[in-house]
């Protein structure tokens, strides 16, 4: 089913935008406040519930002990799923994934898979036979805008906070548990644009009138570690420029307030 | 991005296939090779081989997925069985579900949507044979069926990749560039609006490094470009023999 933002709602918007202001009030680029909360479900090996604004997103972290991909024998396995589940918002339906939550799960794969984030070779235990697979789990429980940062914040905060589980394990040939191996931060930050303007952390009836969506994520090193840009309507290459800039210095706060609230070293 | 850093991806500063790094490999694309559908194109880029085929504007089913105000563009991007070295399981994957949704979402932009309520504009990729930058082959030739078709459309959209190998930023990664190196960035591009209306990225590349990719992109799909527009010129064009010549000349006086 499908929400329908009314037309008296759609034009406030956009003439509160037109005046450089937000329907909460907050600057165009300028986060909700943003809640994270590390080690939330005990029962995983590592997890985090992030709300931003009433947002509200929970990633949780599986490991097993499985077989490596052939054309990477000695490497860990990382899969990233998300369930947009119908308490989190009329418009879902149960079921098997649909495209957006499709989207979603490979955005915030690509983010830390493609970053290197974790190091997946210290997460082989027999070259060519044993590796841990970590199941990446997004679990959407109130749903007001804004999931790929949500998200992709949560399932860095859940990998920081992970353990891998090798006392349970007789597979893994390790008496002891270790920390996930994490060699990156990575953080996305997502863009919204609506007609000229560019706003930052768009609530659902910002997302509703969006006309494009950027998400850039950066690594601790100033790098861009991937980008994904959605929905139907355009963004000029200078839009993308601005875009990457901002991301560079909002992602450099964010992973700090992540690193605040995790308790890591060597990183 | 592989992580496999031994395979050697540049030789004395030359590309494996002997490109240099602003190069495109090959492209032919003809228009109009289907007989059922409404509009089609068939694209060979390199060693990919991809089929394109639009139906519609027709009624969308199921109905809860109508627009009341305009068309659906619906892509789907499906690679064959056989299109790649270990046989792809057919049906959809995660990696096409993705892709469909984006390629929809680009295409969507250059047509005239609001002149078909309630209908749908189907688009169907077919990946026969797959070699890097199979997205942007779809994307291109998707947007020549389209207009094949007789769709009415602002402009065609090209789209083309540019990456990342041994720290050179270089245009349209081939399949082992692709495999092996450390960032690629596709890219939907209008040229006569000059927007970006697909946009992806993975790897590391540095803010100055994205600046060269997306350089090298755009002016590659400026070249697709020109490329679909011929295709489309080739399928569309007659050709006279000098009586039919003479006698357009005669009725001209």
């Amino acid at each position: 089913m499908k929400e329908i933002l009314s037309n008296i709602t759609k034009d406030y918007l956009h003439r509160l935008l037109k005046e450089g202001k937000r329907i909460d009030g907050r600057d165009m680029l300028e986060y909700r406040d943003i809640k994270i909360e590390p080690d939330w479900a005990s029962s995983a090996e590592g997890s985090a519930r992030v709300k931003l604004g009433e947002t509200d997103v929970i990633v949780g972290i599986k490991m097993d002990v499985g077989e490596p991909f052939p054309d990477t024998p000695n490497q860990g396995v990382l899969t990233t799923s998300a369930e947009l589940i119908p308490m989190a918002s009329p418009e879902y339906e149960s079921g098997p994934p649909g495209e957006d939550a499709t989207e979603l799960a490979r955005v915030v794969d690509r983010g830390i898979r493609e970053s290197g984030a974790v190091d997946t070779t210290k997460l082989c235990i027999e070259e060519g036979e044993k590796v841990w697979v970590i199941f990446i789990d997004i679990h959407v429980l109130d749903f007001d805008g804004n999931l790929f940062d949500a998200a992709g914040i949560g399932a860095m905060t859940a990998l920081l906070d992970g353990t891998v589980p090798a006392s349970d394990f007789e597979e893994a040939e390790k008496e002891e548990d270790f920390p996930l191996p994490i060699e990156h931060v990575v953080v996305p930050t997502t863009f919204t644009k609506i007609k000229d303007q560019i706003i930052l952390d768009s609530v659902l009836e910002e997302e509703k009138i969006a006309d494009a969506r950027l998400t850039v994520t950066f690594n601790e090193e100033d790098e861009i570690v991937a980008m994904q840009k959605g929905l139907r309507g355009v963004f000029e290459y200078e839009d993308t420029l601005e875009c990457i800039q901002k991301s560079k210095e909002i992602g450099a706060e964010m992973r700090e307030r992540i690193l605040d609230k995790v308790d890591r070293e060597n990183i | 991005m592989g992580s496999n850093k031994d395979i050697e991806l540049l030789k004395d500063g030359e590309r494996l296939d002997g490109r240099s790094y602003d190069e495109l490999r090959d492209i032919n694309i003809e228009a109009g090779v289907l007989k059922r559908a409404d509009g089609s194109a068939y694209l060979e880029w390199g060693k990919n081989k991809i089929m394109a085929a639009v139906y519609g504007p027709r009624e969308m089913h199921p109905r809860h997925a109508q627009e009341t105000t305009k068309a659906v563009v619906r892509a789907r991007y499906n690679m064959a069985a056989f299109s790649v070295p270990d046989r792809k399981r057919p049906g959809p994957d995660r990696r096409s579900i993705e892709i469909s949704k984006l390629v929809s979402e680009a295409l969507e932009k250059v047509v005239f949507t609001e002149r078909y309520p309630r209908s749908v504009i189907d688009v169907f990729i077919e990946v026969l044979q797959a070699s890097a930058g199979t997205r942007c082959g779809g994307l291109t030739a998707a947007s020549v069926a389209l207009a094949d078709a007789g769709i009415p459309m602002s402009d065609l959209v090209a789209s083309c990749a540019s990456g990342k190998i041994e720290g050179q930023v270089v245009l349209d990664l081939g399949k082992n560039e692709d495999n092996y190196g450390q960032a690629d960035v596709p890219v939907g591009y209008i040229p006569r609006t000059d927007e970006i209306c697909l946009l992806q990225m993975d790897g590391n590349l540095t803010v100055e490094e994205y600046e060269e990719a997306m350089e090298l992109s755009i002016d590659a799909c400026k070249d697709i470009y020109e490329i679909q527009r011929e295709a489309l010129r080739q399928r569309y064009s007659t050709e006279l023999d000098e009586d039919e010549i003479e006698k357009i000349k005669k009725g001209v006086k």
